[in-house]
């Protein structure tokens, strides 16, 4: 019952492939599976997977979504999606693949948006080329190159250059897990022109009560001047499991932040990567995992300072009850020719419960002597000090408790700059803390 | 309304409080001297209910309630407020929003609807001005980066807006400036009233010269050693507490 299957995979990858063409992306696919046949899925004893024993998943048998168009209602659409989607450009995305009925988005010339296919065989076949997959080169793990070998086609979209897209860009991913348990491959490509601006949320929900996983990579290119707002909310169900890398190139100078927000789910792990490829980049990561239940959550983060002269700040906060568990590893590397760079880490958790767990591991490589880096991490409970003085001027217990995680997350909150966004994830938090004003 | 019958308290397993009794009635105001250790700060945690404190012996009556078996909140709520020595620090919840909670509480235990935000501006803007406190420091988070001035202000700005029956300022003169300190006492004076009761926990004659209490007290060794009236602490201030000790020993080996 409890033993790990990976055989099947094989036999459902080759009818997955035999129903496609020859192209580019088959190639790129067959070498995904490859690889996942040589390493396997990751265990325990791997370095990088210590803490989320995500080979746990693989007892079940999953149905990996076909080639073809799903549907789902509009109504689990609807619930699916976060208040204020009509105000965005909604793409709603079945397990893993874009569906264009179901997505309202606004068509200008700010954006393209279409899928990969469509991408590599019409006039972004050299922008296919040349930026896709490169995030194997940093992530050579087995739940990588599962990604890989599965992947959903889910879209290509590049920001035109010097264009601003007036509208958030929301993925509304739903995975619809009501007869089977599925295995979701959604794969992207964002690629930010010159000078452009854009800001993309991710959100994730799982119908019915069998189990998800999706194993999600994104891949955004940044280029010179460009401003880039990366967002991720995260609040499934229980049976709702994901690992998502978010790959982030800063190819030319620019700015980029991300936001990562967990809030309930199965197993998850994000792993957010920034690659600072030109002199003077800056990046601005923020994440918050406020959890209960079983819920456990791994954010695995990586600067890597390849150039002189980048700025990266990065706060990631947790706060674990019940039986969750929160896993925090932030890699910072600053390679030998990127002097006088600033890179700032900080992890801050706070445990309510005996039985909650919290991983947290810094790890910084640097092969440069002029650089400015800093990292910290604390653990501990919720300051009593501060509790006590609530409590001397009349609030009770609970509430006082409230105030001061509320007061810890919005630390993190306050970083997500479109308001729909942010009133929605105040929202979900003071329904956590029972806040009500 | 207050009634401190011989009250034992310690902290981790040490005496603190050997058999301390005091009697506070509405309207009066009592200061409460003693050297370094005498337990002054421990009546005052006592009081408000911090949890670290155990009381093995005792009782306390607060306006006919057993005040020991209120939480710290119940304290507040009934009325006691507590002055902090030295007040917290907590980032991300803005003072305003601190004292509309805890007023709001206290309302709701008193049966009383919420204030509206209009009547509650009101009263935030009014007890601000009689503290001569920035307006700025309301919107900014609790504590945070204010100076000592700013803190000890700012615990009596909440005992204006909260108007508690009982007061207790623990220390509150400790670390103020001359201005800083003129200005707590007004402060404080202004809320004296027939219903108000105060206990000064002080180790300086410098606030009761602007407080004028009705009784003060010497605490040494957990116990109160001798009450008399406001010369009482002048004569502290010159003799300091050795003519104290002296005459304990006296009565000892008389």
């Amino acid at each position: 019952m409890n033993t790990i299957k990976t055989e099947y995979l094989e036999e459902r990858f080759n009818e997955l492939l035999s129903a496609q063409p020859e192209s580019k992306l088959k190639s790129w696919q067959k070498e995904g599976f490859q690889t996942f046949t040589k390493v396997g899925l990751p265990t325990l004893k791997n370095e990088e997977w210590k803490y989320t024993g995500i080979s746990r998943l693989f007892t079940r048998d999953f149905s990996i979504p076909s080639k073809g168009t799903e549907s789902i209602s509009r109504e689990i659409v609807e619930k699916a999606a976060m208040p204020g989607a009509s105000a965005m450009n909604h793409l709603v995305f079945l397990n893993g693949k874009l569906n264009l009925e179901l997505s309202t988005f606004k068509k200008s010339d700010d954006f393209e948006i279409c899928t990969l296919e469509e991408a590599y065989n019409g006039r972004y076949k050299d922008d296919v080329e040349a930026y896709f997959n490169k995030s194997s080169l940093v992530t050579k793990d087995g739940i990588h190159a599962l990604n890989v070998s599965f992947m959903n086609d889910s879209v290509f979209i590049k920001v035109n250059k010097g264009h601003e897209v007036s509208m958030p860009v929301y993925f509304n991913h739903i995975f619809d897990a009501t007869h089977n348990h599925l295995l979701a491959s959604p794969r992207s490509l964002v690629i930010v022109e010159e000078a452009a601006k854009v800001e993309i949320i991710e959100s994730y929900y799982t119908h019915g009560s069998m189990d998800s996983f999706s194993n999600e990579v994104v891949e955004i290119i940044a280029k010179e001047n460009c401003q880039i707002e990366a967002y991720k909310i995260q609040n499934d169900t229980p049976n709702g499991n994901h690992v998502g890398t978010t790959h982030i190139r800063q190819i030319g100078k620019c700015l980029v932040n991300t936001v990562t927000i967990s809030l309930n789910g199965g197993m998850i792990r994000n792993n957010t990567d920034i690659i600072m490829e030109k002199d003077a980049n800056e990046a601005h990561m923020y994440g918050l995992y406020f959890l209960k239940g079983h819920t456990h959550v791994d954010n695995h983060t990586l600067v890597d300072n390849t150039k002189p002269l980048c700025f990266s700040n990065e706060l990631y906060k947790g706060i674990i009850d019940d039986y969750a568990t929160g896993v925090f590893s932030g890699k910072i590397i600053v390679r030998p020719d990127a002097q006088k760079i600033n890179a700032y880490q900080s992890n801050k958790n706070i445990l309510l419960s005996p039985t909650g767990t919290i991983n947290t591991k810094p790890q910084l490589e640097i092969y440069a002597d002029d650089v400015k880096c800093s990292h910290g991490c604390t653990v501990g409970r919720l300051d009593e000090e501060a509790l006590y003085y609530l409590r001397a001027r009349g609030i009770n217990k609970d509430l006082a408790k409230s105030m001061l995680l509320k007061a810890f997350a919005d630390d993190i909150v306050m970083h997500i700059k479109i308001e729909a966004v942010k009133e929605y994830v105040e929202s979900l938090i003071a329904e956590r803390l029972q806040l009500h004003d | 309304m207050l009634s401190i019958k011989n009250i034992h308290a310690s902290i981790e397993g040490k005496e603190i409080l050997k058999g301390l009794s005091l009697d506070v009635k509405a309207g009066e105001v009592h200061a409460i001297m003693g050297p370094n250790g005498s337990g002054k700060s421990t009546l005052a945690s006592v009081l408000a209910g911090r949890e670290e404190y155990e009381v093995t012996e005792g009782t306390i009556d607060f306006g006919g309630k057993e005040l020991l078996e209120l939480s710290p909140e119940e304290r507040a709520k009934e009325g006691l407020f507590l002055a902090f020595q030295y007040p917290v620090e907590i980032p991300g919840v803005s003072t305003t929003n601190f004292i509309k909670a805890a007023l709001n509480e206290k309302r709701k235990y008193q049966g009383l609807e919420p204030l509206d935000a209009a009547s509650f501006l009101k009263l935030l803007k009014e007890k601000a001005a009689l503290l001569e406190l920035d307006k700025s420091l309301l919107s900014r988070s609790l504590n945070e980066g204010f100076s000592g001035g700013e803190k000890k202000r700012n615990e009596i700005f909440q005992m204006a807006v909260l108007d508690p029956k009982l007061t207790i300022l623990d220390e509150t003169d400790s670390g103020l400036d001359i201005d800083a300190l003129r200005i707590v006492a007004k402060g404080v004076n202004t809320l004296r009233n027939e219903s108000h009761a105060i206990i000064v926990i002080t180790h300086y004659q410098r606030l009761l010269n602007y407080l004028q209490p009705d009784f003060v007290h010497v605490l040494m060794n957990g116990r109160i050693v001798k009450s008399g009236g406001k010369e009482l602490a002048l004569e502290l201030e010159e003799k300091g507490y050795d003519f104290i000790k002296e005459e304990m020993q006296e009565s000892l080996t008389a």
